[in-house]
């Protein structure tokens, strides 16, 4: 019949209208005078005879708190966690990195350089304003130095400001993402509950053995 | 002096505090005025000012919070929260915005007509002022109780038709001009419908003046005019082109219309002037369909009103949000052949119903409500079924016509090609 259509539309609209709203507000959001209670840890009527001034600005609506994006462990965020400890220099990232982006320069040297085991990097510069976060370079790294980062407020004014420098690398916390370390999920590791891993044993595929150990798998063992 | 004015019951107490007319103030009790004997028009002036300072002053504020609110529920409706960051709820977001719109730069085209051009927008709200001026929001509370209420109401609003086509035309823009004609074409068109709805209110009350509409309304017209609330609500959602009728400036697919050329606060009033000219018709509907001011007792008046008014502007956000937006021949076949005939119809059943019950009494109201109902159903069941989807029909036979050409080996067996087909 001529307008249940009109009708039907009216019906959804009202439908999606006494929904709550699916959005969620970042990086903060307002809240009232409960709102803002909760948030300093007090009651009403204590945050009303403490802090007055706090009181106003929360019935002004001029009160927000700061919301956290929870996101999936495996999500791919735009820093790196690099372990500089496990890094040999072998510049696989670089050679794998579809766009070119990542930059190393290594010297010989470090330790044991007769026996090849790790270059020292003067150079590792990532240009995450070309990054696509495909994360091959994190793939390609066989010694599990190199891993996505799980943060992603990191915007910057210029261009220039969004190549990562080494020393950056170095300083900066580290939480891993999980993509593609299946190890920080069997250890049940969350960088959204604010835990890092600053040592990088921690961060490798295996359990890093012992010289006893070593000296049994590929001595005795043979 | 004029003293209809003194029939205003909140304008004759400031006018007597400030006068003490003893012809026109004795009985309140005024033995002499605030200001000495004979500037009794000062303080009749003075007293004008104050009323229509405030009642202007209202109007733009309700404008602010209209905006606010008509986001907040636009946003609730797309699963959204809506304007939330200044103030509580967001509710200063208007505010902000006001102030954008006056900061921007103000400019006027090179091929612009400067005259037409500055004096469009003025033209544009001013008459929503003046509608302003008659509606009843309270028992005693008005400007002006003018006999000709209603007559005035429809020959004043159909002035932003004028302010559309000089907006289009001074802009010396060939894009505004195409528009401006389609909206002229459409806020014409809806006039004749708009004022004929009301025929049917005017011969149950047998006045023109709005206050005597209200006061007539025992039973609210809604219910004894059903066809005259909806051609009515229609017509004065054209005519202030809101969705489905919003061709005049639809945002999505005509950039804005007749106001391409507007910047700033030029074009801030003609935005005003659009959600003005809403709150006024919600207003007028509530006035002359749904009992205005009137309520039970001991709620204040005004409060009915306003209730009434918030109603129905909710109601006129939630239809902008469900329905699409009616193309400009859609429209005009709509107002012509459709709402033009009902209104027709009403006219004539109305008047059939009035020369039996000259002054019908409460019961009489609601024998003439069951009447125009039934009059509603079946002139709206008869007038779908003519208009109808005729246009958008398939043929018969369910022939297919074929948009692009094709081989006659490559065509479904099944399909049979109508005479007219592409082949």
């Amino acid at each position: 019949m001529i307008g249940i259509g009109l009708l039907k539309a009216m019906k959804v609209t009202m439908k999606n209208f006494i929904r709550k709203p699916s959005t969620i507000q970042y990086p903060d959001r307002k809240v009232g005078l409960s709102g803002a209670a909760k948030n300093e840890g007090e009651s009403i009527p204590g945050m009303v005879s403490k802090t007055p001034g706090t009181a106003l600005k929360a019935l002004a609506g001029m009160y927000s708190v700061p919301v956290n994006v929870p996101q999936n462990q495996r999500f791919r965020g735009n820093e790196f966690t690099w372990y500089e400890d496990r890094c040999t220099g072998c510049a696989s990232c670089a050679k794998y990195c579809p766009l070119g982006i990542i930059e190393i320069v290594t010297s010989p040297g470090g330790f044991d350089v007769q026996q090849g085991e790790s270059y020292a990097i003067d150079v590792f510069d990532i240009d995450i304003g070309r990054c696509m976060f495909c994360g091959l370079c994190v793939e390609a790294c066989p010694y599990d130095a190199l891993h996505m980062g799980s943060r992603f407020e990191r915007s910057r004014f210029e261009r220039a400001s969004l190549v990562i420098p080494i020393d950056e690398l170095r300083e900066a916390l580290k939480q891993p993402s999980s993509w593609f370390r299946p190890q920080f999920e069997e250890r049940k590791y969350n960088p959204f509950k604010d835990e890092h891993i600053e040592d990088h044993h921690r961060a490798g595929r295996h359990e890093s053995p012992s010289a006893g150990e070593l000296d049994q798998r590929w001595v005795k063992e043979r | 002096m004029n003293t209809a004015f003194l029939d205003n019951s909140w304008f004759r107490n400031i006018y007597c505090y400030l006068a003490g007319d003893s012809a026109s103030c004795a009985d309140r009790g005024y033995s002499s005025g605030f200001l000495p004997a004979g500037l009794e028009w000062l303080g009749f002036a003075i007293t004008a000012f104050i009323i229509i300072f405030a009642v202007i002053n209202f109007a733009l504020g309700a404008v602010l919070v209209y905006i606010w609110a008509e986001r907040r529920m636009l946003g609730r409706i797309q699963n959204r929260t809506g304007p939330n960051r200044w103030g509580p709820f967001g509710i200063f977001t208007s505010v902000a915005d006001a102030i954008k719109t006056l900061f921007k730069e103000d400019i006027v085209p090179d091929d612009a007509d400067r005259l037409l051009f500055n004096i469009a927008p003025i033209i544009m709200v001013f008459p929503v002022f003046l509608v302003l001026a008659v509606i009843p929001f309270g028992a005693g509370t008005f400007v002006l109780d003018l006999n000709i209420g209603l007559l005035f109401v429809i020959a004043v609003t159909s002035m932003s038709g004028l302010a559309v086509v000089l907006a289009a035309w001074s802009s010396g823009n060939r894009v505004s001009i195409f528009a401006g004609m389609r909206s002229v074409a459409m806020l014409i068109s809806y006039e004749i419908p708009m004022a004929l709805a009301v025929l049917g209110v005017i011969m149950i009350a047998g006045s023109l003046s709005l206050g005597a509409i209200v006061e007539a309304q025992d039973v609210p017209f809604l219910i004894v005019q059903p066809l005259g609330f909806f051609v009515f609500v229609i017509a004065a959602q054209a005519e202030t082109s809101r969705t489905p009728f919003d061709i005049i400036e639809a945002e999505s697919e005509l950039a804005a219309g007749y106001l391409n050329d507007y910047s700033s606060m030029k074009f801030g009033i003609f935005f005003l002037a659009e959600f003005l000219a809403t709150i006024a018709a919600a207003m007028i509907i509530v006035t002359v369909f749904l009992g205005g001011w009137r309520g039970w007792d001991p709620i204040p008046s005004h409060f009915w009103f306003f209730a009434k008014t918030m109603l129905v502007l909710a109601a006129i956000i939630w239809l902008r949000f469900s329905w699409p937006r009616l193309r400009i021949d859609q429209i005009l076949s709509l107002a012509w052949k459709g709402l033009f005939e009902l209104t027709l119809i009403n006219i004539v059943a109305t008047g059939i119903l009035i020369a039996i019950w000259p002054e019908p009494t409460y019961a009489q109201l609601w024998i003439m409500a069951g009447i125009n109902w039934a009059v509603f159903l079946v002139s709206i069941w008869a007038i779908s079924k003519l208009l109808g989807t005729s246009d958008y029909a398939r043929d018969d036979e369910g022939v297919h016509t074929l948009a692009y050409p094709v081989a006659e080996d490559e065509l479904p067996d099944d399909l049979t090609l109508s005479k007219g087909a592409v082949r």
